[in-house]
């Protein structure tokens, strides 16, 4: 099972698209790896410097509908390589959390005052976090301040997560 | 209670639900295409599991970049077409039989009401319009598929839009469905299936009905679904005779998929499109929505008629009934690619190619190329593009580039222009 806990990434927008995930033209790449450098080299987003902003982060805090547009798995695949694992939202298109989940990472929806507080946090200064999927919660960490976030998660996404994808458990059941 | 078209499909096609909310289905189809499919085919060799559940249940095509444009997408050809080959996947269309996946597996009569259909490739919501459940799908998902001919899906609520009234002259389904959007918004319908109903849907033909339910995942919906009836029957008769006494005990059926009449939805929706405008898109999302009239003017530098939501034959009957005996504004780049060989074969004998080359634009072979930005007809910075095709994003034609959404015929008057234009202007 992979590990959840790092820095946070905020993106402050909604309908954040997956072209802007990772753009078409890298999907002649068969590589998962080959997606590193690009993830998220089109969003236009102000305050978001692409060169610096990626640096070490794990986790995305984000606002609705992340993931939208096209199918392409290339997206996860693109946050997976560059070591982030987890997407908290106010909510998701359908397919890119069940790419999320079917790559055994985790795409989170918390209610709105919850994404805001941790927007506060984030402009406050560089924050982390990590998930325990047994009690699922969330352990935030920014500057001097400590807080948890509960969460709800399904028990198949859960199983995802902890046997590593979907495939694996097709694999075994059907 | 009763039950919609998507829980019937469900019911009929449940393998499995392992944790209550989740159904495990029986895939009828799975959809494969070169872009999403060579990481699933190297994967499963590399776990020494290459193997296909049902060879006659695939059906693959190359048609992202065709013909290809580098080493790469030559590969990605390349390990489509071995895959198939070594698997005896004999629906597999290759360069000089290739087209647009949701516009070439519909004419070669893949779909069938009540079916269950994957493909890794969002669009896949298009064949809703057969009374299908037919949804996008990423690259795991559609391995699983291929490995085992299953899908897990939750069970989706169902919106019913229903779309009334009598459509002006110069408006079409792509101005139907971006009104959709517009009213729904790009989240609308998430985790959602969208049931279109109505006297209108009722009238359209299947190519029409095909561009409604193309979209349908433009509002996060998970499937745009159009119940079967004669229509459907009839676009699919030259596929089912064999199988059935006539067309009336087909559509019999058939309407073992079709929604009670007391079935329960999520949520229901009255647009009545009488008064309803051409419409196009402004800004990057495809909700983002207004009448052609208000756009007037805008200037634009390439116009893309094709793509899997408007490259099909009507489309193309559409867009040359504006543009015959015209020619397209010199500042304009006119691009149009017919969805399909099929297509393009009607497209000639019916003259429309002549007049789309008289008028200056210049015709491709079928290929979703431009659409998403990847070969011929990529936008440079700057640029601006009048499509007929289903997507507005931040650079989704090439990085820099702004795309206005709109229906073929708008497209067509939009080139004669080149500004954006209403296409009632220009024909009788």
């Amino acid at each position: 099972m992979k590990k959840f806990k790092g820095k946070i990434l905020c993106l402050d927008r909604s309908d954040i698209n997956t072209d802007e995930i990772i753009p078409a033209k890298y999907l002649t790449e068969i590589e998962k790896r080959a997606m590193g450098p690009h993830l998220l080299e089109d969003l236009t987003l102000e305050g978001f410097d692409v060169q610096k902003d990626l640096k070490d982060i794990a986790a995305i805090v984000t606002r609705e509908n992340f993931g939208c547009g096209s199918s392409r798995e290339h997206a996860p695949w693109a946050l997976e390589v560059n070591g982030v694992f987890v997407v908290i939202a106010q909510s998701f298109a359908r397919i890119f959390r069940q790419n999320m989940f079917n790559c055994g990472m985790l795409a989170i929806a918390l209610p709105k005052e919850q994404i805001e507080h941790l927007f506060e946090c984030c402009k406050i200064g560089d924050s982390f976090l990590s998930v325990d999927l047994e009690t699922a919660t969330i352990q935030v960490t920014s500057q001097d301040k400590h807080f948890t976030l509960p969460f709800t998660i399904s028990e198949f996404d859960k199983t995802l997560v902890e046997t590593g994808g979907w495939l694996e458990y097709a694999d075994a059941n059907y | 209670m009763g039950k919609t078209i998507a829980q019937k499909i469900f019911e009929a096609h449940l393998v499995d639900e392992p944790f209550g909310d989740v159904c495990v289905l029986k895939l009828d189809r799975v959809f494969c295409h070169e872009i999403t499919t060579p990481t699933a085919i190297q994967d499963l060799v590399a776990r020494g599991k290459d193997r296909v559940f049902d060879p006659d249940k695939i059906k693959a095509v190359i048609d992202h970049v065709t013909p290809a444009k580098d080493s790469k997408t030559a590969l990605q050809g390349k390990i489509l077409r071995q895959w198939a080959k070594r698997h005896g996947i004999k629906d597999f269309f290759d360069i000089g039989n290739n087209g647009v996946c949701h516009a070439i597996f519909p004419e070669k009569g893949f779909v069938r009401p009540g079916f269950t259909i994957i493909m890794g490739d969002s669009h896949t919501c298009t064949h809703g319009a057969f009374g299908a459940f037919a949804a996008g799908v990423g690259t795991t998902d559609l391995e699983v598929g291929i490995l085992k001919g299953v899908a897990s899906f939750k069970l989706p609520e169902t919106f019913k839009i229903e779309i009334k009234g009598t459509l002006q002259a110069g408006v079409y389904a792509k101005d139907i469905i971006l009104e959709v959007i517009r009213q729904i918004s790009v989240d609308g319908a998430t985790n959602m299936v969208i049931e279109f109903v109505g006297n209108v849907v009722a009238e359209m033909t299947m190519d029409q009905r095909m561009t409604l339910s193309n979209m349908a995942v433009e509002a996060g919906a998970t499937s745009g679904i159009c119940l079967p009836d004669m229509t459907t029957v009839t676009y699919l008769w030259p596929f089912i005779q064999q199988e059935y006494e006539s067309p009336e005990a087909a559509l019999a059926d058939y309407t073992r998929f079709s929604s009670d009449a007391d079935a329960v939805y999520a949520k229901t929706k009255t647009i009545d499109v009488s008064q309803l405008e051409p419409l196009t898109t402004f800004g990057y999302k495809p909700d983002n929505v207004r009448p052609v009239s208000q756009m007037a003017g805008t200037h634009v530098d390439q116009v893309y008629i094709g793509s899997c939501t408007n490259g099909r034959i009507e489309d193309l009957r559409v867009a040359a009934q504006v543009l015959k005996g015209k020619k397209i504004k010199a500042t304009v780049r006119g691009i149009v690619s017919p969805a399909t060989p099929k297509i393009f074969s009607m497209a000639l004998e019916e003259g429309l190619i002549k007049i789309f080359m008289d008028a200056g634009f210049c015709v491709t072979n079928p290929t979703c190329g431009a659409c998403l930005g990847m070969s011929n007809g990529v936008l440079a910075d700057g640029e601006v593009a009048a499509a007929t095709t289903n997507r507005n994003f931040n650079g989704r034609m090439g990085r820099g580039g702004m795309v206005h959404l709109m229906s073929p015929a708008t497209a067509a008057a939009t080139a004669v222009q080149g500004e954006i234009t209403n296409s009632y202007l220009f024909v009788n």
